[in-house]
């Protein structure tokens, strides 16, 4: 083994006592070096061991668990061998760690700047003042806005992809001989991802940082990696230099994983023409309606969309944008200000408890997190058995009956009836959450970031399953999701979706056809690559949250908008257009303009996927 | 398919995990409630009944506890006296669980007006004293089991209220929630089906808190002569009427006092014991 390594692992275990008694292998029989100033990648799916691992580095285990190896060492130290108070001396200032909740890390109450130095306080490394200037010149080399001031700043009046640089300073501070980062960026938007991933990026080259980076999404691995262990089930699959393994995969697994990451083109029916969902107007948003009838905080600005039975519409943007609000208004939990709901010709009322319970079963919502939308405290049986009851009248031999071909239809064995929700697997609950839905015999589901908690190849099953009862069934979808993708994947029509308004409508083939709205074309060219090097060539945006408090009179985007037009923009509505590739805009610029300020940066991605929806 | 059910299958298994310290707790409470039950058969003496003529008389071989300010045998008074105390007790914080419970749901899953008046009301009984309140009470109705139980069960029914009512807020803004209502699901079928069974373990550490609290409360007032009336007499009465024994150092007057003690003391790690349980249950989550 490399002699010069920054950190060396030899045969790496970890056990968790079973329930039954036994032992568990979460981590089994794991070796890898990383050279100083390289960074590593672990890759791999929930429950795959990677975090475990990552903590085991800074001789770290889940309670209950043990840590055994033949070596592991970070620096020079031998972490295994080292007592309690040795261990707290070293953690924070040998290894440091940077969590995927930069929100959860930071203390609400305490200024930022008292929190970047403590590590460096604690280790007596330097004085306070020393500690200061080095976290400015730490938060100036991770491009923060206004280094000097930032730090006098609380946690809640930053954005979360700065906060998430924060982090990086504070575990930077001490110069640590291994820094951890645990999926960094999963839960930011690709635009502020981009961001932060270019900040990490440079100041992990500069200093020569050696890193470990712990991340589920390959494509993001690909831009900051020098090489790549892919993990599953606790086990090594395969270990490379990240262009090899991208080229050519050695291993099935991560083959699996490479094809998941880009999703394939689901077929699309054939349609009829009468909508079966119409909205007109909605205007929706948060708080006791003001005198004139609207909402102190609008969330969404009068949106239009029509859903034909049979088909998948998609709802794209980014968080804070009012996509969710957008379910919640058409599953009657939030009534809207203003506009209209139709199902089939029939006007909804707004709230549901005013909709009649044939319309309520007629429209299904499935939410995201499928740890909070399923009863804890209820088996899957009782979950799926409360709609048959509700709106069928089912029960008893009946209601098992049908409860058992829906399990069926969601492709899960009929054993899960009598589990609780906390035994499942994350996949296996939403194909529950789902089977609830389908349980109402519903004509429209409302999938509200279905995919967006479960790993990549988990998501793309949920996907095909969505594709198959879609046709079975002939059910219609609104289907929203942060993630292009996936909406691009699924959809046959989509809607982007910006601070509440309605950017870009289209069939999805003019998604991947220019020009496009200039806010497309950035959440479009966001999305992380598998190719190394693409981070240098991606656009860059100037950050900004997706939501624009109150009304305004131009453009939602504009602040952001690289072919913006200075006054108009900002002053004047921008008006609809409609586009010679079957799309509808809402722009200043003209067609013959975003051509020309569009240049095919991101023509290799589009590429592809066009070729995908032709054959 | 490539979804693998978790590792490690969790059963829900009431009861199973409890520390050590909480296992001591449930065993002196189980105890005291046998106690309870079993009095007449455990006593040697009846409570009215003068046995000896030596008042605070020190522990014997006869009288395990010495005797009281009557020459009563102490031991049999304390057995006697667990089942007002006890039994008043759980009868006061069931009643102010269960009306607690019922409007704190009630007023989450409900929301809006009804939550605001329901929480105001609440707001104005809980900032009255407490013992106060009982005093007034007592010397307007009488010192009877109902007054008594009925008094510290108003009392308590606001504390209640508020801890049901933000566990069952936080539920409540829970998706399966939002998903039932999507359904039409009417608001009691919510409380009942959705909320309510979610609320089990902080709404039972809430009740042994109250009841630690109404035990208090209870011997209290009868340590101020408003309580259970002679010649019935709860823990709280004995170490009224043996006071002066104080100063003769009789068992008479420490021995209820520790009695009250170890209930409370008990009581109160049962709870830790079942909070412990709690938090492992969530971790397990993660």
């Amino acid at each position: 083994m490399n002699a010069e390594a920054a950190v060396q692992v030899a045969d790496l275990r970890v056990t968790a006592p079973g329930l039954t008694g036994g032992q568990v292998m979460v981590v089994d029989a794991v070796s890898f070096a990383i050279g100083r100033g390289e960074v590593a990648a672990l890759i791999g799916e929930s429950g795959s061991g990677k975090t475990t691992i990552a903590l085991s580095l800074m001789g770290y285990a889940r309670g209950g668990c043990r840590i055994s190896a033949a070596t592991l060492r970070v620096g020079g130290t031998d972490v295994l061998g080292l007592s309690r108070r040795a261990l707290a001396r070293f953690r924070g200032r040998h290894v440091c760690y940077i969590a995927q909740s930069a929100a959860a890390a930071f203390n609400p109450a305490r200024r930022i700047m008292a929190q970047v130095i403590e590590g460096a306080l604690i280790h007596g490394l330097m004085k306070r003042e020393a500690a200061e200037a080095k976290a400015i010149t730490l938060f100036r080399a991770l491009q923060l806005p206004e280094p000097e001031r930032i730090g006098s700043r609380f946690p809640h009046q930053v954005s979360g992809g700065q906060l998430q640089r924060l982090l990086a300073a504070m575990a930077l501070i001490t110069d640590p001989e291994l820094l951890i980062l645990d999926e960094p960026t999963t839960a930011l938007d690709v635009t502020t991802q981009i961001e932060v991933l270019r900040a990490f990026k440079r100041v992990v080259r500069e200093r020569r940082v050696t890193a470990l980076y712990v991340s589920h999404d390959l494509a993001v691995v690909a831009q900051i990696a020098d090489h790549i262990i892919v993990l599953r089930n606790g086990r090594m699959q395969e270990e490379a230099a990240t262009a090899r393994l991208l080229a050519a995969p050695a291993h099935e697994y991560t083959a699996s994983l490479l094809a998941a990451a880009e999703p394939a083109l689901r077929a699309a029916p054939a349609q009829t023409a009468r909508p079966l969902l119409e909205i007109a107007g909605i205007v929706a948003g948060y708080g006791r309606p003001g005198n004139s009838g609207l909402p102190p905080v609008p969330v969404l600005h009068g949106i239009d969309l029509a859903i034909r039975p049979g088909s998948a519409f998609g709802v794209v943007g980014e968080s804070g944008c009012g996509k969710s609000t957008l379910a919640r208004v058409v599953a009657g939990l939030l009534p809207p200000a203003r506009g209209m709901i139709r199902l089939e010709g029939e006007t909804l009322a707004g709230a549901a408890a005013s909709r009649t319970r044939e319309q309520l079963r007629r429209i299904q919502i499935v939410f995201q997190m499928p740890d909070t939308a399923l009863n804890p405290a209820r088996t899957v049986a009782r979950i799926i058995a409360r709609p048959l009851v509700f709106y069928h009248g089912l029960s008893g031999a009946a209601a098992r009956q049908r409860s058992a071909e829906l399990l069926e239809l969601v492709h899960l064995p009929p054993s899960l009836v009598a589990r609780y929700p906390g035994e499942l697997s994350g996949g296996q609950k939403q194909r529950v959450n789902l089977a609830r839905a389908l349980a109402a015999e519903p004509s429209l589901v409302l999938c509200d970031e279905v995919t967006s908690a479960l790993d990549t190849v988990v998501g793309a099953a949920i996907l095909d399953l969505l594709t198959e009862l879609r046709e079975k069934l002939g059910l219609s979808y609104l289907f929203i999701s942060h993630d292009l993708a996936t909406v691009r994947a699924l959809c046959d029509e989509v809607m982007v979706l910006y601070a509440g308004r309605s950017v870009e409508r289209g069939s999805r083939d003019t998604l991947l056809r220019r020009p496009l709205h200039p806010y497309s074309d950035l959440l479009l060219s966001s999305v992380p690559e598998l190719r190394p090097g693409w981070l240098e060539t991606a656009p860059s945006a100037p950050a900004g949250i997706g939501r624009v408090v109150g009304m305004l009179d131009g453009c939602p985007f504009f602040p952001r908008c690289g072919a913006r037009i200075s006054d108009l923009c900002a002053q004047e509505k921008p008006p609809l257009r409609h586009l010679a590739k079957g799309a509808e805009i809402a722009c200043h610029r003209t067609e013959e303009q975003l051509l020309s300020l569009q240049p095919d940066t991101g023509a290799a991605k589009l590429l592809p996927l066009a070729t995908a929806s032709t054959s | 398919m490539n979804e693998a059910a978790p590792a490690t299958h969790r059963r829900v298994r009431l009861g199973v995990h409890l520390s050590l310290a909480g296992l001591f707790g449930t065993i002196v409470v189980g105890g005291w409630i046998l106690v309870a039950l079993a009095a007449p058969a455990l006593a040697q003496h009846g409570e009215a009944q003068i046995v000896s003529g030596t008042v605070f008389g020190p522990m014997s071989r006869r009288f395990p506890l010495g005797t009281d300010y009557l020459g009563r045998d102490v031991l049999s008074l304390i057995l006697y006296g667990a089942r007002y105390t006890i039994g008043l007790a759980l009868a006061a914080t069931a009643l102010a669980a269960l009306c607690g419970i019922t409007l704190g749901t009630l007023a989450a899953a409900s929301g809006g007006a009804f939550d605001g008046v329901l929480s105001r009301s609440m707001d104005t009984l809980i900032s009255l004293p407490g013992l106060m309140f009982a005093l007034v009470m007592v010397a307007a109705l009488g010192a009877s089991v109902p007054v008594l139980v009925g008094t510290a069960a108003v009392i308590y029914t606001p504390g209640a209220f508020r801890i049901a009512r933000s566990v069952a807020v936080d539920i409540n803004a829970m998706e399966f929630v939002l998903v039932a209502r999507a359904r039409g699901e009417k608001t009691h079928t919510i409380m009942i089906e959705e909320i309510l069974p979610n609320m089990v373990l902080p709404v039972l550490t809430d009740f042994g808190l109250r009841f630690v609290f109404i035990v208090l409360l209870l011997s209290s007032l009868s340590f101020l002569g408003l309580g259970i009336q002679p010649p019935a007499a709860d823990w709280g009465s004995l170490v009224r009427e043996n006071i002066q024994g104080l100063g003769y150092g009789a068992p008479a007057v420490i021995m209820p006092a520790v009695a009250i003690a170890t209930l409370t003391i008990g009581v109160n790690l049962m709870i830790d014991g079942f909070g412990g349980r709690r938090r492992r249950l969530f971790a397990d989550e993660r």
